[in-house]
């Protein structure tokens, strides 16, 4: 496919899938292009001239030949760059410090933080080795992250601690640069936490699922008790120490919450830096179904507005799923790339074993080698590298492709058995929320333009 | 300015389709998300 078009709020958009281009166009022109394909301007005449004036047609068919050659519209395939083809270079690690939590979830991919496998927290030697196995991995590359994940990492606060002055010892010493990720539910956040994390130039992730029932619902300690009014008064002071910035709030939102912009207004109360996600389960009362869509649709479009709408307020809030880069997103390695799961970016267990990424974890045919022995299954990381959207036989003509890259490889793999076949509930999820935030964004540079207008217009009448 | 069409954004793709590749963005599944995939919503660091 090689252009998308759709109506969102009466506003007609064209994107045009292997430039990246978007254009705002009206309702006429979106009907010609159901005929026109370039070069074919007498059947769009023969199809639309009893419905539309010709002249009128004929100016829509000159506009549309000039993108055309200026390689705005029909843009040809993108083929896959050198550097792709390149051998893969480590760039980032996921630590699982402590495969134990001190809640249980209920949609807990990790199933209530040990991963099927027992509550094993990471020691100071594994985490220092995978710190150095990223190091070597990485070569000439050098911003590195490493994000420090669970179960929940601060019940293994001083091993993490450890880590990270580790991490930012060896930073020095190698003119590496670390960014450091920390994910955690909130409970042990206590102000010498804080206090530590913010020291240490420690990006949060901050999980948290919104209103107060929606949260205790899904979110209870091992006692059954809700933790919402537990984590929101430590997430409160994190959030107010650091100014409002370099934090998640992240929630997963379920068939339970079908109305999750609730939640995320509910969030945006709280912070201003939001994530929400759907929940991706095969199990449980709670997972979504196909049938739910059309609600999640309406409920993706609701967001849209209420983020377009706050963006022109006094409280703007981000959502991560809306913000797309237009001019200055991801170049076509990296959108092949993916996520690098498997051959960029691995994750370790508490005993050191290597796997593609944090969901693989426990999935024992995917277990990769570990941070002592380095990568000892050498098929599987060629395999994720391959797994891009160009070899994926659903996504090739997808008009998607270059904003997943092809979807979660774990996602794909727990549901269809086969990284190469994407979660297809995900993918509709995924087009709805592209749409979404393809129209916010194409709106909000649309006006930033027509103020720099406005703004020249008045510089010259001043002048 | 055309009449009937307005493009908000440069040709980004074509542009990156035969440079790029540094590989000094994030992974896109470290910062924000953790169970999809969101790579168009990353941003190049050059």
């Amino acid at each position: 496919m090689q252009i998308h078009k759709y109506e969102l709020f009466g506003q007609h958009l064209l994107l045009d899938v292997n430039s990246g281009t978007v254009h705002l166009i009206d309702k006429m022109t979106s009907d010609v292009l159901d005929h026109y394909k370039g070069g074919n301007e007498a059947e769009v005449l023969a199809a639309l001239g009893g419905r539309y004036d010709e002249q009128e047609l004929a100016e829509v068919l000159a506009e549309l030949a000039e993108l055309v050659a200026g390689g705005l519209l029909f843009a040809p395939e993108v083929s896959v760059p050198d550097t792709l083809r390149a051998e893969p270079i480590v760039k980032s690690i996921c630590l699982h410090v402590a495969h134990d939590c001190n809640l249980r979830c209920k949609y807990c991919f990790a199933e209530t933080g040990d991963f099927g496998a027992g509550r094993t927290l990471m020691s100071r030697e594994v985490g220092e080795q995978a710190i150095e196995f990223v190091i070597a991995g990485s070569k000439n590359r050098r911003n590195l992250e490493i994000d420090f994940f669970g179960g929940e990492p601060l019940v293994n606060k001083d091993v993490t601690w450890d880590l990270i002055r580790y991490a930012r010892r060896r930073e020095q010493e190698t003119g590496k640069h670390f960014k450091l990720t920390l994910t955690t539910n909130g409970m042990l956040l206590d102000d010498e936490a804080i206090q530590f994390l913010n020291e240490q130039r420690v990006l949060l992730v901050l999980s948290l699922d919104g209103r107060k029932e929606v949260h205790d619902k899904m979110r209870p300690d091992a006692g059954a008790n809700g933790s919402y009014v537990r984590v929101v008064s430590n997430f409160r002071k994190l959030i107010d120490s650091r100014g409002d910035k370099n934090y998640f709030l992240r929630g997963t939102y379920t068939r339970w919450n079908l109305d999750f912009s609730a939640d995320v207004l509910h969030m945006a109360e709280l912070g201003t830096q939001l994530s929400v996600e759907p929940v991706v389960s095969t199990t449980g009362d709670y997972a979504l179904q196909e049938e739910d869509l059309p609600a999640l649709y309406a409920e993706y479009e609701k967001l849209a507005k209420i983020y377009f709408e706050a963006r022109h307020s006094d409280k703007p809030f981000e959502f991560f799923h809306f913000n797309l880069d237009l001019n200055h997103g991801p170049c076509v390695s990296k959108r092949l790339a993916g996520c690098g799961a498997g051959h960029e970016y691995f994750a370790v267990t508490p005993e050191g074993d290597l796997y593609p990424c944090h969901q693989f974890v426990g999935r024992e045919a995917y277990k990769l080698g570990s941070v002592f022995a380095g990568v000892v299954n050498t098929a599987l990381p060629s395999e994720f590298r391959e797994a891009h959207v160009l070899n994926k036989p659903a996504c090739r003509d997808c008009w998607a492709r270059y904003y997943c890259s092809g979807g979660c490889h774990a996602n794909a793999e727990q549901f269809t058995g086969d990284i190469k076949k994407p979660y297809a509930l995900g993918c509709e999820l995924q087009k709805k929320r592209l749409e979404c935030a393809i129209w916010v964004q194409a709106l909000l540079l649309a006006e930033s333009y027509q103020w720099e207008e406005e703004k020249k217009f008045h510089n010259f009448d001043y002048k | 300015m055309a009449k009937h069409i307005q493009t908000v954004n440069k040709a980004a793709l074509t542009e990156t389709a035969h440079k790029g590749g540094c590989g000094e963005c994030p992974a896109s599944c470290q910062s924000a998300c953790k169970t999809s995939c969101t790579v168009g919503n990353q941003v190049c660091e050059r």
